[in-house]
């Protein structure tokens, strides 16, 4: 089993490389007219066009590329952010006075239970024109052009931490009763240097685990909203809007299965490589 | 148990103000779209959908008017109150998920069992790598690919729509099969560490059967963590619900909660995101107690 498991571990991070590696270069390495529309349209996969191509005779795998930089991108920013909000959460709960410990954990219990993603929704749809005007005003042109994801990295940072911050808070509460740290404070160790020298590196490994585990769902996410057409907006694609076009485009009576396809691909094979990743990762900090 | 009750009309005001005031916040109104109106129309209208005033007495008004049940008229579907359209939608998004849960609960639990009592053997191994599969298909992955494959390919089952059992079973399925298998990996993990129990040592030295130790014993234990996920899962199935309906043009109240976003009308959009809330506060609150009521037993 643990082989078969490390193997995993070694799969998935070798699939994930390679899918950063295709994602950066390859959209660089192909022709530029692909990503324009061209004469053919609709057509099913060929040599020259790998994956087909889209309505407007775009190439598709092209597009994947493309979008799977937005997605990759707002996944690995969405989590990180979480990661911040979450570990910090955490480790004022867990060394903070039970009272206040057991008061904020418990509005974790009930974002939890709040349908958090709608919320989210609302919020993104309210502020973009608000940051675009701000944008605008400061002339920052690359945030005009991607306001969308970067209200998108941030809001999704904010709701993907009541994981991080429960793992967290649980991690501080059993380290802050271990022997070191009883001897650290008799040697008149203060807070932040307890913090540092004996609960942060003992966070790191645990910490590095969720946060495999965030940027999936992040990534999830990201889609769900761009599926429904209230995430990433053309001319940006993600592969969550390439899907919604791909699930727009199969029908009985003109089935271009290669736009939902291949998108699809995609997304499985990024989010098994992460979540198999995180999986294992925790699997071998539990044996320890 | 009590506070917590009583400290759901705050949550409740919480998210009706938080929603209340996200929705003014949004540049636009909701008439803006639409040709150029006199002023002196305009008005009419929003004195009509009692959207002139300053904001604060806008939103003392709006909560006197939830109090009394009334969630106000759609600024888009005129002439057609909330109340009314969540009153036609609701009974079939509550369907779908109540199928949903039903099918993810006794899929997940079933294959979590299964899975946990075959440690170490092949079954184990591809239940588990079957669950992460099924974990990487997003509701919004999952449930085109079925149409792909069993209405389109295979023609069995129709595209979209309701009313038919056939009909049904797509979405419910797209809608359970992701939670199906978090079910199962929950309760994998927690069975598989007590079966590593005393009790359940005393319970094989007494000359139980496997099964009987699994099923009666052990499964007790090892479903609560399954029972603390259910409330979170109702908020995954409803928020699923909203993509899985748009994909199979379920007449549920998830198209609606979509449209109301883009044509920024405000009443229904608040008026979804109040009902779902309650809708899961309450199945939250009898999670909670069958949680506490388990939890007794098994202690007691």
């Amino acid at each position: 089993m643990n082989f078969l498991f490390s193997r995993q571990a070694l799969v998935s991070k070798l699939g994930l490389g390679l899918m950063i590696v295709l994602v950066i270069a390859g959209p660089l390495l192909m022709p530029r007219s692909y990503g324009l529309p061209g004469d053919l349209t609709s057509a099913p996969p060929s040599w020259i066009h790998l994956c087909g191509t889209d309505l407007n005779g775009r190439d598709m795998l092209f597009r994947i590329l493309q979008g799977g930089r937005v997605s990759l991108l707002v996944g690995v920013c969405g989590a990180a952010i979480s990661l911040v909000i979450g570990t910090t959460y955490g480790l004022i709960a867990g060394s903070a006075k039970a009272g206040i410990d057991h008061l904020m954990m418990r509005l974790v219990d009930i974002l939890y239970s709040v349908p958090r993603l709608i919320f989210i929704l609302i919020l993104i749809n309210a502020f973009n024109q608000h940051l675009q005007q701000f944008a605008s005003l400061h002339g920052w042109d690359w945030l005009v052009s991607s306001s969308r994801i970067v209200i998108l990295i941030f809001s999704l940072g904010l709701i993907e931490w009541l994981t991080m911050a429960r793992i967290v808070r649980g991690q501080t509460l059993s380290i802050k009763e271990r022997s070191y740290v009883a001897a650290a404070k008799v040697l008149g160790e203060g807070y932040w240097m307890i913090l540092r020298r004996h609960i942060f590196p003992n966070l790191a490994g645990i910490v590095l685990v969720y946060l495999t585990l965030a940027i999936p769902s992040v990534i999830v996410d990201e889609a769900f909203l761009s599926f429904l057409g209230l995430g990433v907006q053309a001319p940006q694609s993600s592969w969550g809007s390439l899907l919604s076009e791909g699930a727009a485009s199969i029908n009985p009576l003109r089935n271009a299965w290669w736009m939902l396809l291949f998108p699809s691909l995609a997304m499985l094979s990024t989010l098994l490589a992460l979540y198999s990743l995180g999986n294992s990762m925790r699997r071998s900090m539990q044996a320890k | 148990m009590l506070r917590r009750i009583a400290s759901m009309p705050l949550v409740l005001l919480c998210v009706i103000t938080i929603t209340f005031f996200l929705i003014r916040l949004s540049p636009g109104g909701p008439f803006d779209s639409e040709r150029k109106i006199p002023p002196a129309i305009e008005k009419q209208l929003l004195s009509k959908y009692k959207l002139d005033g300053p904001v604060l007495e806008q939103y003392r008004s709006y909560l006197g008017d939830l109090l009394h049940g009334d969630l106000r008229l759609s600024t888009k579907y005129r002439n057609r109150s909330v109340n009314e359209i969540l009153a036609q939608t609701l009974p079939v998004t509550l369907t779908l998920g109540a199928i949903a849960f039903l099918l993810a609960l006794s899929g997940g639990v079933w294959l979590g069992t299964f899975a946990a009592a075959r440690p170490g053997t092949a079954s184990e191994w591809i239940s588990l790598s079957l669950t992460l599969l099924a974990i990487s298909l997003p509701s919004f992955v999952l449930g085109p690919l079925l149409i792909l494959i069993f209405s389109i390919k295979l023609a069995w089952l129709p595209v979209g729509g309701w009313g038919t059992p056939l009909q049904i079973l797509l979405p419910a399925l797209t809608l359970a099969i992701p939670c199906a298998a978090v079910i199962a990996r929950l309760l994998h993990d927690s069975l598989r560490e007590t079966l590593a129990e005393d009790f359940v040592r005393t319970a094989r030295a007494k000359g139980l059967t496997e099964s009987s130790i699994v099923l009666r014993h052990a499964l007790r234990v090892a479903i609560l963590p399954v029972i603390s996920y259910l409330g979170p899962l109702a908020a995954n199935l409803l928020t699923g619900s909203i993509v899985v309906e748009t994909i199979f043009h379920v007449p549920g109240a998830g198209g609606f909660f979509v449209n109301s976003i883009l044509n920024r009308d405000g009443f229904l959009l608040g008026g979804v995101v109040i009902v779902y809330c309650v809708l899961l506060m309450f199945f939250n609150l009898i999670v909670d107690i069958a949680y506490r009521l388990l939890d007794r037993r098994i202690q007691g």
